[in-house]
């Protein structure tokens, strides 16, 4: 820009590769920079660095720590807590993620049926994705208080038995899925509805002149198939954050009682930030590392085959 | 077709249907506001009403307000969620430029990089980046709440697939018109990115207001507290006896963007499912 | 106002030679349109007179000196893109003072709110906003500075990219197909518009474009590139009547020119399979083939005969498609006059006059007649 406003002077002696070319190949070097160094940073690097501490017996404030090997995974996997923590989190991940996409369809499909208070409807669901989880966690124990609680008064008045949901170990684990159903549905229904909407109105209209008369029909024939991608991608997303629990657990049972709500992510962090024992959190945090991404690969196989429409 | 008829069927079931799951779903919320209503003596009383007979919301909110710094808390949040949106924008959007149009080498390694990034999960590093803010010294700080979310793969990625949609005709002309590759970035491309980045501005801040497990690994001084942390302290200090306070604290904290998203509901939805574009 | 020079132009994009040596000397104050098919290169070069891409080798001279290493915007061209390329967040005004503020600004007036206390920016801004009205005036946009880009029609949006181009005052103008987004009719008007301004400016236009009309139409010369090649160039006379390869005639023209296949006889006469034209050349015996334009073609008389297939009837023209009998070859005639068209599936006899035929060999070049023979061919053949 310092170049004059006519053409500059032929001091241009850098003929045989235009300068202006690695000009702004040097201005990319310089603008992805920034990102690819916190990438490496606070992320790659991380990444990198959780394998390798889970073959260590690193210890924060530990003077000194060794390469152990497979030894923290042989303690995970003798360890009756790890078990139990990732039975638990399974239980979770199979409880929530069938309930919340269900639960998410058919509100979707029943919202989309009709014209009348889309908007509103639309509003209400998606309003627990938006509230803070532990300030609603904290309410939700306040309802599921085995004395005072909304759902136990409701049950009483029902002339039905009370619980005390989230103190007994048989009911805790669910009482936390319902919690988690409870947050993800609106999350479910507002990718439903984009997926809905998406689908063109003549495949409706050519399935009803092609024989598909009944509702039922036409949503074999048109809608399940077309929302097959969106399906796909939302019961890996809901899996995903299903394998993440961790707001609910932490603030409302402590993965207790005696362990029934133990799962993967606490237990990580009871060892690697309580404990300290960074070396075991690490092999545990692989093994979550394995599910998530074992779950991103299957999402990728079946999104190759999943319905395309252009 | 269900209009044809007198009374359509059809659509009083669909409307049952809905606010009977609605109730559910606002359950909570109505639970929370009437608790937070009413006073103490109505709260522990084993007989269900919504409507207190009494109204005590001032009062516990000025008790809430009294026992917990909340003002502070919801300004933590505030410094630090738009800390982490603004730097996140100022890493993102070169970065996303350069992807999306510059040819240099290494960039589809790059980019493949990024896409591995939008992978990992946040708990997966926890441990060295815990570590590593531990070593430098920077635990138990705002440093240590927004550095590691300053690098946003994700918004990387999404910045570049929308500046892929913009015309290089725009970018060729700023290079006629004497704007550098840098003034590329901030007077061309942000402007005509600004709905893709207020999505993904939406997007960040909910997610990070709303986090919980990071400040709670790396935080220890009640002044530094973020409002999720603020409330399971309230909660742990007062467990059992104060439900009115407490109802009331959990109300102003998922207040802002509760209110926010009232406000702005389609561009709300659209940033928190910007996952869905992956 | 400016020549530009162009030099032994190579580039290759991964291995694909997109242009192939090009030598190429444009004068002041022409207007040059540069045709071919997509994908010719036509693009490229006009890119890399702008500096927007690096040449592999060659050089660019503008006025004598070499450009090469120099941003694009110190070369002081100004381009107008295919899609406008306006800046969507500024209206009007502010899109066509980006290259004002620019060069006249320093980088600390150009700072947002700072910039606006200095001094010296005030009165810098106001000698911008006289050029910028000056400009308005002279297109017809003024009413439409405070607007932004997505509240104008795509002919008031090549109006203020041909603004921002002009305010600077640049050496040259490049266009890069800036009508192709138009619609049919506003091309044409706009067609006539750039002629004008062209004329008014005096400048050096070098204008990019697959449109064959809008080369004939408006410039002083056109270049045909072909496969990264600069084919031919002249003024649009001498390519349209004196084309130098079939390809130049074929993409020139519209109907496409008629080509009929050849022979050319140890003795240098050409027959068309069973008839023999009047002329002769100097070419070897071999193939050829006989490019005739639709308009010289005349219907009623002549050696040949064939059947009309279709008509086309324009209301001031007609278009006449023949199978050619005997050949199998189709060829198009142009009527000037449309009260007395022959009827569908008729059969009529038509000839052409030697100086139309235009004769190219079989690699595409042009044979050059000898016209001794200047009667027409009219009478049945004498083989």
């Amino acid at each position: 820009m310092t170049i004059g406003a006519t053409v500059a002077p032929a001091g241009a002696t850098r003929r045989a590769v235009p300068a202006h070319g690695s000009r702004r190949t040097y201005a990319a070097y310089a603008l992805v920079t920034p990102a690819a160094a916190l990438m490496v940073i606070m992320l790659l690097g991380p990444l990198a660095g959780v394998i390798a501490l889970s073959f260590s017996d690193y210890q924060l404030g530990a003077p000194h720590f060794s390469w152990i090997g497979l030894a923290n995974y042989q303690d995970l996997f003798a360890d009756k807590v790890f078990w139990t923590a990732l039975r638990n989190t399974l239980t979770y991940v199979v409880i929530v993620v069938p309930g919340a996409v269900i639960a998410g369809l058919a509100i979707a499909l029943l919202i989309q049926s009709g014209t009348s208070l889309r908007s509103l409807y639309r509003t209400i669901y998606f309003l627990p994705v938006m509230a803070t989880l532990i300030a609603m966690a904290v309410v939700w124990e306040f309802m599921l208080h085995p004395q005072f609680g909304l759902v136990n008064g409701l049950l009483r008045g029902a002339g039905l038995p009370a619980f005390a949901w989230l103190q007994d170990r048989s009911t805790a684990l669910y009482a936390l899925c319902a919690i988690g159903i409870w947050q993800a549905v609106g999350f479910n229904m507002v990718l439903f509805l984009a997926g809905l909407v998406s689908i063109p109105k003549q495949l409706y209209e050519a399935a009803e002149i092609d024989g598909a008369s009944s509702g039922w029909a036409r949503f074999r024939l048109v809608t399940w198939p077309m929302l097959g991608p969106v399906t796909t991608f939302v019961v890996v997303i809901s899996g995903i954050r299903s394998f993440q629990v961790f707001d609910t657990v932490h603030v409302l049972t402590k993965g207790g009682p005696s362990k029934s709500t133990e799962v993967l992510i606490h237990t990580m962090y009871t060892e690697g930030f309580e404990f300290f024992r960074s070396g075991y959190a690490a092999a545990i945090t692989v093994v979550f590392l394995v599910f998530v991404l074992a779950l991103t690969l299957i999402k990728s196989r079946l999104a190759d085959r999943g319905v395309h429409y252009t | 077709m269900s209009n044809a008829h007198p009374i359509p069927f059809r659509a009083i079931l669909r409307h049952v249907l809905l606010i009977a799951g609605a109730a559910v779903m606002l359950a909570p919320f109505i639970w929370m506001i009437s608790t937070a209503s009413k006073p103490q003596t109505e709260i522990f009383s084993s007989e269900l009403h919504l409507i207190p007979y009494r109204f005590a919301l001032a009062e516990n909110l000025r008790e809430a307000f009294a026992k917990a710094n909340l003002l502070r808390f919801l300004l933590n949040g505030i410094i630090v969620t738009v800390s982490i949106f603004v730097l996140q924008v100022m890493v993102a959007l070169p970065a996303a430029y350069a992807l999306a149009k510059l040819r240099f080498f290494g960039r589809e390694t790059l980019f493949a990089l990024v896409l591995f990034g939008i992978l990992i999960p946040p708990q997966a590093t926890a441990v060295p980046v815990f570590l590593l803010l531990h070593k430098a010294g920077l635990l138990d700080s705002y440093a240590a709440l927004v550095l590691p979310f300053t690098i946003s793969v994700f918004g990387i990625f999404l910045m570049r697939q929308f500046f892929k949609t913009v015309p290089d005709d725009l970018v060729d002309a700023a290079r006629m018109d004497g704007i550098s590759e840098f003034g590329i970035v901030w007077r061309v491309m942000l402007p005509a990115a600004i709905p893709a980045v207020t999505a993904f501005g939406i997007f960040s801040v909910v997610a990070h207001w709303n986090d919980y497990f990071w400040p709670l690994i790396v935080l220890n001084s009640e002044h530094l507290r973020t409002p999720p942390l603020a409330v399971a302290h309230f909660r742990n200090s007062e467990a059992g006896t104060s439900y009115g306070p407490l109802m009331a604290a959990a109300m102003v904290i998922i207040a802002p963007l509760v209110i926010a998203f009232l406000f702005a509901q389609r561009r709300f939805i659209e940033g928190i499912t910007l996952t869905g574009i992956k | 106002m400016a020549q530009i020079e162009l030099s032994a132009i190579r580039k290759s994009f991964d291995g694909n030679d997109v242009l192939k040596g090009i030598d190429f000397r444009i004068a002041d104050g022409e207007f040059i349109s540069l045709v071919g098919p997509s994908g010719c290169g036509k693009s490229t070069l006009l890119r890399i007179i702008a500096g927007l891409e690096p040449q592999n080798s060659g050089e660019v001279h503008i006025d004598g000196r070499p450009v090469d290493g120099i941003r694009p915007s110190a070369r002081n061209l100004a381009m107008v893109f295919q899609s406008y390329a306006l800046y969507p967040h500024l209206s009007t005004f502010d899109n066509i003072a980006v290259p004002l503020r620019m060069r006249r600004l320093s980088a600390i007036e150009r700072l947002p709110l700072l910039g606006a206390l200095l001094p010296g920016r005030r009165a810098k801004e106001r000698h911008i906003r006289a050029d910028i009205e000056g400009i308005a005036e002279q297109l017809d946009i003024a009413p439409l500075l405070r607007r932004k880009p997505g509240q104008l029609s795509g002919g008031q949006r090549q109006r203020v990219a041909v603004g921002r181009a002009m305010v600077r005052e640049p050496l040259a103008f490049l266009f890069d197909e800036p009508l192709s987004n138009l619609d049919a009719k506003l091309r044409v008007h706009m067609r006539a518009e750039l002629a004008e301004l062209h004329r008014r400016l005096k400048a050096t236009f070098v204008y990019v474009t697959h449109d064959q009309a809008e080369a004939m139409t408006m410039s002083s010369r056109i270049a045909v590139m072909m496969g990264g090649e600069l084919i031919q160039a002249g003024t649009p006379a001498e390519i349209y009547h004196e084309p130098g390869d079939i390809r130049v005639a074929e993409f020139i023209g519209s109907p496409k020119i008629n080509v009929l296949p050849g022979r050319i006889r140890k003795d240098g006469g050409v027959d068309v399979p069973g008839t023999a034209l009047k002329l002769t050349c100097n070419a070897a015996a071999g193939d050829c083939r006989i490019g005739v334009r639709p308009e010289r073609i005349e219907l009623g008389t002549g050696p040949f005969s064939g059947t009309v297939i279709h008509l086309e009837n324009l209301g001031a023209e007609a278009f006449v498609h023949l199978a050619v009998e005997g050949t199998g070859s189709r060829l198009i005639a142009r009527l000037a006059d449309v009260r007395h068209l022959p009827a569908m599936a008729s059969s009529v006899a038509f000839g052409f006059a030697p100086d139309a035929v235009r004769l190219f060999d079989p690699a595409g070049k042009r044979i050059e007649l000898r016209l001794e023979q200047a009667e027409r061919i009219r009478e049945p053949a004498h083989v």
